[in-house]
């Protein structure tokens, strides 16, 4: 029997849930607008640019640790070249970015600055048109798409998965990284895109434009989260998750994963577009950096530190582990690649479930204890996923939000 | 200044058929030779050419090696030690204390070393020759013919006769005989130096050449040495992707055991190769510091170090970290990613964040000169032959020796080895220390042709891991020829589209590749169903 829409839309995120979203989303829009705006910088309760920057680029990694999650924790896809994604709807947004600079740039020239240094007379023809803010936008959306749909038919159709699959998307944004260092791709070498002036005719660097950027970045996260666990709490998310655990049965049975896998992948690649798209303006510069195997990789990190298959996991350890990042490489900047790898190394040997795992632990030994209830044993794995069970993980959503506002602004 | 230069070689010519010895050389032209004026010396040297003898090649060489001086009253040199008057050419003792040297500017300079060359391509001894001739190989001018032509005629030696050749064809280009230059351009025809080449193109231009036979041939001649050089540099590149690929194959042949064999991604493989480049740069460094003598050889004693060091790493990681994770490759690949941060910033700790200098042995330097455009190095052709021995040692390992068998049993069977009495856990341990070491050889072996840095690894980790999915997991001849063939393709592809493209290209191919053969180049057939 059909559930309502209403009666889904709950089961969906469950109560708790939607108010933590609800709180996350009204932080963001209502609490740190009024906090970064009208009070005055003298005040402790004012939020510096630098918390609103660094909250706007935390929230873009939670983004795409999400998008991984979905590949990665729902369908067993671990993609090593997720930041070739995300930095191509960061290069498309970048595009926009640099023609709004118009003639203020330092040769004043209708070109940009790096094509006048090479010599260049005339836009590229992929150059065309993205002085529009809508084909900049579809640009963002599409490029990533399109290249994900064609790479992913390709590698699921010959059913090339696991460390297969890993190594060749790494090689893929490796690839692109080389292409496009150079000069000659057009797209502004290893310096990349930056010294951006203006977004929309709004200048780039006004606080009413860092906080409307925020927002909207809050609001494509939230969207993200709500799609996520749309999908996967879907018929769509259990043949997913099927497919994960044991591709050929689900194949004897009569489904074709490939287009389960195609989809997510390609989906989970746009998100990453977005999710680059929102980066760019906030943090101001774009480069192949973005497209290098660590960068890639240190996303999977994120998702394995919050908690594999569960999407609420994946923001965290972005939020986590950026923000350990963010103060390490500024208090200690010779420690921070220990860190990171005995993080890799700690969270991989020991807590295989994440920061939402050892939660769960933790909660369950709690609960084990007052009740001695062997009924509601629930197992580890994350594809088990029940919606009770989602609700409490959920539940941790405002725990960590006020914590990220507080920190940036301290 | 190129007219007087003409004329002085011309000279050299005249003076040597006269050939008429002078003891004691005319004082008017010595003097005119410490004149301020530089017109003046140019004169000097040019009468001193003419005359030919010892003694004036002898004041010239001082002249050149600022050991001529000159005082109102008399002019003296200083040749091997002793001192001589300038004019009579006997020798002074004591040496005169009073000491102002002739000096001379770069016009004169120049003209003095046309002279002197001149002088040396009659020199009985043959490198003397043979270094004189090298240096007239840049400017060469219609003038020299006539000297050149003599000397052809008396040169021996089978090392500057060809070069002597082919100065005078390149003197002829400059002759005003039609039938001379035509001669001379297709004598050139059968040169390898891209000089002659450089040449022959300035005949095609009109307002150099009038004659359109000459334009023609010219054309011609420089169609065949292109062809020529077209092949050897095809041949250089060969060349280098074998040396390319032999640094791959001990980079994958370590990795072909570690994932191939068992299973294991180990992402810190490279920072393994950087373990072993250290290692070298560290014997090294005891080497300079305790046994200088030895110096040439501190790279053998590396061999072992090498090794071990980075066996030692393998054995600790798989004890600490991969031990635990066996059967959970993703996990595997994150976990040693930490490992390959942890060991990058532990050498950044240890040696600082610059690249260190790793320098090659005496013995490795300079190589083997094929043909005057394709030089074999040294130290590519001793890598390529240490690969080679790395790989037979590693087969007879894998093939002939109680632990190969037992890695190849724990392989094919955890389960059923470990009942039969192989102790599995310590031959994981032993095998992913052999993995580790062979990679800590590979890079011993890219210290000598490559920067030596923390990071060094980072570049080789995607190629190598592309080796072995290429070959076929678990194969050592697949790991080999995909080795060898990602070398070789790599190069050929760089000579012809540029060092990015062509590794973009690569990267293409082998996506590709694997698209359509995931089971890479070896498959092992058989109907295994996941």
């Amino acid at each position: 029997m059909r559930t309502s829409y209403t009666e889904r839309a709950v089961r969906i995120l469950g109560p708790k849930g939607w108010s933590a979203l609800a709180i996350f989303l009204a932080i963001m829009l209502i609490l740190v607008p009024v906090l970064h705006l009208l009070v005055p910088p003298g005040s402790p309760l004012h939020l510096s640019d630098y918390a609103i920057t660094l909250s706007g680029k935390i929230l873009c990694y939670a983004m795409v640790a999400v998008a991984m999650d979905l590949i990665w924790g729902y369908a067993g896809i671990l993609s090593l070249g997720h930041g070739l994604f995300f930095a191509l709807g960061g290069y498309g947004f970048g595009m926009y970015l640099m023609r709004q600079i118009g003639l203020d740039g330092n040769y004043h020239s209708p070109l940009p600055d790096f094509m006048v240094f090479l010599d260049w007379k005339t836009l590229p023809w992929y150059w065309q048109g993205t002085d529009h803010l809508l084909w900049a936008l579809v640009l963002t959306i599409a490029v990533p798409t399109v290249i994900a749909a064609i790479f992913g038919y390709f590698a699921f159709q010959s059913r090339i998965k696991g460390v297969y699959f890993s190594i060749i998307t790494q090689a893929l944004t490796y690839a692109a990284m080389l292409l496009f260092f150079r000069n000659e791709t057009g797209f502004g070498g290893n310096n990349g895109f930056t010294d951006f002036k203006r977004i929309a005719g709004y200048s780039i660097t006004a606080p009413e434009t860092r906080v409307v950027l925020l927002g909207l970045t809050s609001l494509a996260l939230a969207g993200t989260l709500v799609l996520g666990r749309w999908l996967v709490t879907s018929r769509y998310g259990r043949v997913l998750a099927a497919t994960r655990d044991a591709e050929s049965r689900v194949m004897f049975i009569g489904y074709n994963p490939l287009w389960y896998k195609l989809f997510i992948w390609t989906l989970s690649a746009a998100l990453c577009g977005i999710a680059g798209a929102l980066y760019v303006p906030q943090v101001g510069i774009i480069n192949p950096s973005e497209m290098s195997p660590a960068a890639s990789i240190e996303i999977a990190i994120w998702v394995a530190v919050g908690g594999r298959g569960t999407l609420i996991g994946a923001v965290i350890g972005a939020v986590a582990v950026s923000l350990a990042k963010s103060w390490f490489t500024v208090s200690f900047p010779q420690y921070w690649l220990f860190f990171l790898g005995f993080l890799f190394i700690l969270v991989t040997l020991f807590l295989p479930e994440g920061l939402v795992g050892l939660y769960k632990r933790i909660v369950f030994r709690l609960k084990h204890k007052d009740t001695a209830n062997t009924e509601t044993v629930f197992t580890l794995e994350p594809e088990t996923i029940s919606p009770p069970v989602a609700a409490s993980v959920v539940s941790t959503a405002p725990t960590a939000k006020p914590t990220l506002t507080g920190e940036s602004a301290a | 200044m190129n007219k007087i230069l003409r004329t002085l070689l011309a000279l050299v010519l005249g003076c040597l058929l006269m050939a008429s010895a002078q003891a004691a050389l005319d004082a008017r032209v010595v003097k005119q030779l410490v004149d301020d004026d530089s017109d003046q010396k140019i004169e000097a040297i040019a009468a001193l050419v003419k005359t030919g003898t010892p003694e004036a090649a002898r004041l010239l060489q001082a002249l050149s090696d600022d050991a001529l001086y000159a005082t109102d009253s008399r002019i003296w040199l200083k040749a091997d030690d002793k001192v001589y008057d300038a004019v009579t050419g006997t020798e002074i003792t004591p040496a005169p204390d009073d000491v102002d040297t002739v000096t001379i500017n770069n016009r004169v300079r120049g003209t003095l070393d046309s002279a002197l060359a001149g002088f040396k391509l009659f020199d009985p001894d043959p490198s003397a020759r043979l270094a004189a001739a090298q240096s007239l190989q840049g400017d060469v001018g219609a003038v020299m013919i006539p000297a050149l032509t003599l000397a052809l005629q008396k040169e021996t030696d089978s090392k500057v006769k060809p070069i002597l050749e082919q100065l005078l064809a390149q003197a002829n280009l400059k002759n005003p005989d039609v039938k001379a230059r035509l001669a001379a351009v297709e004598g050139l025809t059968h040169s390898n130096s891209p000089n002659a080449r450089g040449l022959l193109l300035t005949r095609l231009d009109p307002a150099n050449e009038p004659d359109a036979a000459v334009r023609e041939a010219a054309k011609a001649s420089i169609a065949s040495i292109d062809s020529r050089l077209a092949w050897t540099s095809a041949l250089a590149n060969v060349f280098s992707g074998l040396s390319l690929g032999s640094i791959l194959l001990l980079a994958a042949l370590g990795l072909a055991i570690t994932y191939g064999v068992m299973g294991v991604i180990n992402m810190a493989h490279g920072e393994l190769l950087m373990v072993g480049a250290y290692s070298a740069y560290f014997v090294q460094g005891v080497f300079r510091n305790h046994f200088p003598g030895a110096q040439d050889w501190y790279l053998v004693a590396a061999v072992p170090v090498s090794f071990f060091a980075a066996a030692f790493v393998g054995m600790v990681m798989e004890r600490t970290v991969i031990r635990w994770l066996y059967g959970r490759p993703l996990e595997t690949l994150l976990a040693t990613w930490g490992v390959s941060l942890v060991l990058i910033q532990g050498a950044r700790t240890l040696f600082g964040a610059q690249n260190v200098e790793v320098s090659n042995p005496s013995w490795m330097s300079g190589g083997i000169e094929l043909l005057p455009s394709l030089t074999l190095p040294w130290n590519r052709i001793v890598i390529i032959g240490f690969a080679l021995s790395v790989l037979v040692l590693m087969w007879a390992i894998m093939q002939k020796t109680r632990l190969g068998l037992f890695v190849r049993a724990v392989t094919q069977n955890r389960p059923m080895a470990g009942c039969v009495g192989v102790p599995t856990s310590r031959v994981d341990t032993l095998a992913f220390g052999l993995g580790a070491g062979i990679a800590g050889l590979g890079g011993l072996a890219l210290s000598q042709i490559a920067n030596v840095g923390p990071d060094m690894g980072q570049g080789y980790i995607v190629d190598s891991f592309l080796v072995v999915v290429l070959g076929g997991v678990g194969q050592l001849a697949g790991a080999v020829w995909a080795a060898l063939g990602l070398g070789i393709a790599t190069k050929l592809l760089e000579g012809w589209a540029g060092a990015v493209i062509a590794k973009i290209i690569v990267l293409a191919i082998i996506i590709i590749f694997i698209q359509r053969r995931p089971q890479g180049l070896f498959a092992v057939k058989g109907r295994v169903m996941d």
